[in-house]
C-alpha cells in the first residue's frame, strides 16, 4: 500500500523507509514559525534550562523564524514591551529569520514565509498559530502547535509524540464563474464536511481546479482548512510551485517534490465540482455555517475588511480594485484594507490599487493581522455587522461580542463594500 | 496523576471555540505575575453565550463575578472542543480557573495537545454524547485508571475513551518532564 504526502513526509523526517497512520513519531522541525506569541515561547524555554547549568541555546538559529504582525505597531505598551523582549531574545540567540515592524520587511507571518523562499515542498513546518496549516500550499506538512510544544521544539528540533494522521483527499474539478475564487470553494468545504469534519486528519487537495490555481489561490484553501479542523491541508507541489518559488520567492537552490504515492490509502475522498458554484458566505458564528450569497444577500453592512493571512495576496487587491475603481464605499459603511505584507503593498501601490482603494473611501491599514484577532484596528460596535475576507466569525472575534461577522471572498466584500449590504459581484455592480 | 478526579459537572454544547474559552483581548496579562495570572481564570470561559453557559438551561457562569475561580472542575463538552486558535492560554485559562478535565465528544487537536503538552487538563474523549445526559451541577467523579464517569447525582455510569498515546506526557505532568525521564533533554 503507498502512502499519502504526509506519511511519505513524515517517513522522510524521521529517516523510515515507511509510516503508517496512527504511528507515533518524533520528526525533525524544518521551519519553526512563532509570532508575538514567541514571548510565551521564550518564557518556557527558559523555563527547560533553568537549574541546569546549560546556556540555553535553541537548536538551530537559522530554522526559528519570528514575524510581528498580530498587533504591529504596538497596541499598548505591554505588547511593545513583548516585542522589545523577544527582539533581545533574536539577538541573543542569533535567529536570522525574523521580520520586524518594517516596511521593507514585514507582513503577516503566513505571507512572509513564503513569500521569503523559507518554505519548500516536503519539510516540516511548525508554528504558534492555528492557521500555520497555510503553508501546505507549497507541498510542506505545515502545522499549529502551542508555546510549550513549540519551546520543546527549540530545544530539540523535533516535535514530539506526533501522531501519523489519516487522510481526506479533496478532489477539485471545474471551471470557476467569474468572482468564484478559493475562497469560495475551502468555505464550501467547510460548509459540507462540518467545522470538525477534517478534526486530527490531513486535507490533500486534488483535481483540475487546484492544478491551475496560482499559488496565491491554494494558499486560501490551506490556510482555512484548520476550519474544518484540519491538522494541515496539502497541496502536492507542480509546476505552479515551482514557478513560485523561482519567480516569486527568488529561490535560487535545488527543489525537491514530496509526492503522494498513486496507490495511498485516503481515509475519506470528497468531491467537489467548482463549476457549479456561485459566491459562498460563512454566516455568524461558526465557519461551517456556511450559505450560497443567494441565501444572505441584502443584509446591511457596517465594516468591510479584506485582507488577513486568508486575503490580503495582490490578486485579491486586483480583483477589489477592479470592482471599485472609480465607484465610492456606501456611505454608513466604512471598509479597511491590508495588505498581507508590505511587499504586497509596495505592488499594489505599484500597480494603482491603493489610489483606487483611497479614492473609493477605503481606509489603507497596514500590513499585519488588523482587527481580525479583535485587539486592535477596527473594532465593531454593538450589533454591527462586518463582512470580512478573514478567516473565522466566531462570537467576539472582531473585539465585540455583541457583533456579528460573516466571511466572503473578496469580490464579494468588494461590491458590497459599493451598495452597503451584502452584494453578489457576479449579478454587476452599478 | 491523580486516580480519581471528583465534584460539580459544567456542561457545555458543541464547538466551544478559543476565543469563547479566552477572548483575545485577555492575552495579556503576565505570566510571572501571580495577581495578573489569576485573570486568566477570572475569563476562562467568559464569552461564552450566557444562554449556553452550564446547560441546560444556560445562565450560569463558569466563574462567578469578581471570582478567579470555579465551583466546576470537571467541563462536560459536546463536539469539537477547542476549536481554532493555537493559544495555549485556553486550556491555562481553564486550569487557573480551576478545571481538572475535560470530558468531550470530540477536540480540536491543537486545543488537545496544548491541554496535554503544559499537563493543564486531561482531556477525555467520551464514547457517547454526554452533554445531553448530564446537568450543570450534577456530582460526578472520573476514575483514570478504569476510564469511567460516574454521575453521582443520577448514579448512571458512562465510559470514556482511554487516553492513550497522550498518557506517558500526563503521567509525566507535561511535554518537558515527559522529555526529561525520556532523557531528551537535561
Amino acid at each position: 500500500m503507498g502512502m499519502t504526502i504526509v506519511q511519505k513526509i513524515l517517513a522522510k523526517a524521521t529517516e523510515q523507509a515507511s509510516v503508517k497512520v496512527g504511528d507515533v513519531v518524533e520528526p525533525r522541525v524544518d521551519v519553526a514559525m512563532s509570532h508575538e506569541n514567541a514571548a510565551l515561547v521564550i518564557n518556557q524555554f527558559l523555563d527547560v534550562y533553568s537549574g541546569t547549568g546549560l546556556e540555553p541555546n535553541v537548536w538551530d538559529p537559522s530554522k526559528i523564524a519570528i514575524i510581528f504582525d498580530h498587533r504591529v505597531p504596538a497596541e499598548s505598551s505591554k505588547t511593545a514591551s513583548n516585542h522589545k523582549k523577544i527582539r533581545e531574545f533574536v539577538t541573543a540567540q542569533g535567529i536570522t529569520k525574523f521580520h520586524d515592524i518594517r516596511g521593507d520587511e514585514g507582513g503577516i507571518c503566513h505571507q512572509i514565509l513564503p513569500e521569503n523562499g523559507y518554505i519548500r515542498p516536503g519539510y516540516v513546518v511548525v508554528g504558534t498559530d492555528s492557521h500555520t496549516t497555510t503553508h501546505g500550499a507549497l507541498g510542506a506538512f505545515s502545522f499549529g502547535i502551542g508555546a510549550t510544544e513549540m519551546a520543546s521544539v527549540w530545544t530539540l528540533g523535533t516535535v514530539l509524540n506526533v501522531e501519523v494522521p489519516g487522510t481526506i483527499k479533496v478532489i477539485i474539478n471545474g471551471e470557476l464563474s467569474e468572482y468564484v475564487s478559493p475562497k469560495d470553494i475551502i468555505l464550501h468545504l467547510i460548509g459540507k464536511i462540518s467545522a470538525q469534519g477534517a478534526n486530527f486528519k490531513v486535507i490533500e487537495f486534488h483535481g483540475d481546479t487546484v492544478k491551475n490555481m496560482s499559488t496565491s489561490g491554494r494558499l486560501v484553501l490551506s490556510n482555512m482548512s484548520v476550519e474544518a479542523g484540519a491538522t494541515a491541508g496539502i497541496v502536492p507541489a507542480d509546476e505552479e510551485t515551482l514557478r513560485y518559488l523561482r519567480e516569486v520567492a527568488g529561490v535560487t537552490d535545488e527543489i525537491e517534490f514530496v509526492l503522494p504515492d498513486a496507490d495511498a490509502a485516503y481515509e475519506q475522498i470528497v468531491e467537489i465540482d467548482a463549476s457549479k458554484l456561485t459566491s459562498q458566505i460563512a454566516c455568524p458564528h461558526t465557519v461551517d455555517n456556511v450559505k450560497p450569497i443567494e441565501a444572505v444577500e441584502g443584509i446591511k453592512i457596517n465594516q468591510i475588511v479584506i485582507g488577513s493571512c486568508t486575503n490580503g495576496r495582490l490578486d485579491d487587491l486586483e480583483i477589489a480594485a477592479n470592482i471599485l475603481r472609480g465607484k465610492k464605499v456606501a456611505h454608513e459603511t466604512r471598509m479597511l484594507i491590508f495588505p498581507a505584507s508590505w511587499k504586497i503593498y509596495k505592488e499594489a501601490l505599484n500597480q494603482g490599487y491603493i489610489m483606487d482603494f483611497i479614492s473609493a473611501g477605503a481606509v489603507v491599514m497596514n500590513p499585519g493581522c488588523g482587527c481580525c484577532l479583535g485587539v486592535h484596528q477596527g473594532a465593531l460596535g454593538d450589533k454591527e455587522i462586518s463582512l470580512s475576507t478573514t478567516n473565522r466569525n466566531f462570537k467576539g472575534r472582531q473585539g465585540n461580542p455583541n457583533a456579528d461577522v460573516y466571511l466572503c471572498s473578496p469580490a464579494v466584500a468588494a461590491a458590497s463594500a459599493i451598495t452597503g449590504v451584502i452584494t453578489n459581484p457576479s449579478k454587476g455592480v452599478n | 496523576m491523580e486516580k480519581i478526579l471528583e465534584g460539580k459537572a459544567f456542561v457545555l454544547g458543541n464547538n466551544i471555540d478559543t476565543d469563547q474559552i479566552i477572548p483575545a483581548e485577555h492575552l495579556v496579562y503576565s505570566l510571572s505575575d501571580p495577581e495578573e495570572k489569576k485573570m486568566y481564570g477570572k475569563y476562562a470561559l467568559s464569552s461564552v453565550p450566557m444562554e449556553k453557559s452550564g446547560l441546560p438551561n444556560g445562565g450560569i457562569k463558569y466563574v462567578e463575578a469578581e471570582k478567579f475561580d470555579t465551583e466546576f472542575p470537571i467541563i462536560i463538552g459536546g463536539a469539537n472542543f477547542g476549536c481554532g486558535s493555537s493559544r495555549e492560554h485556553a486550556p491555562f485559562a481553564l486550569q487557573i480557573a480551576g478545571a481538572k478535565v475535560i470530558v468531550a465528544e470530540s477536540y480540536a487537536r491543537i486545543f488537545f495537545r496544548n491541554a496535554v503538552d503544559g499537563g493543564f487538563v486531561i482531556p477525555y474523549e467520551s464514547v457517547e454524547k454526554l452533554n445531553d445526559k448530564i446537568k450543570t451541577g450534577d456530582e460526578v467523579k472520573i476514575d483514570l485508571e478504569k476510564n469511567i464517569l460516574l454521575n453521582v447525582t443520577t448514579n448512571e455510569e458512562y465510559k470514556l475513551k482511554p487516553l492513550g498515546d497522550i498518557l506517558p506526557i500526563l503521567e509525566a505532568g507535561n511535554l518537558f518532564e515527559y522529555a526529561r525521564q525520556t532523557d531528551m533533554i537535561a
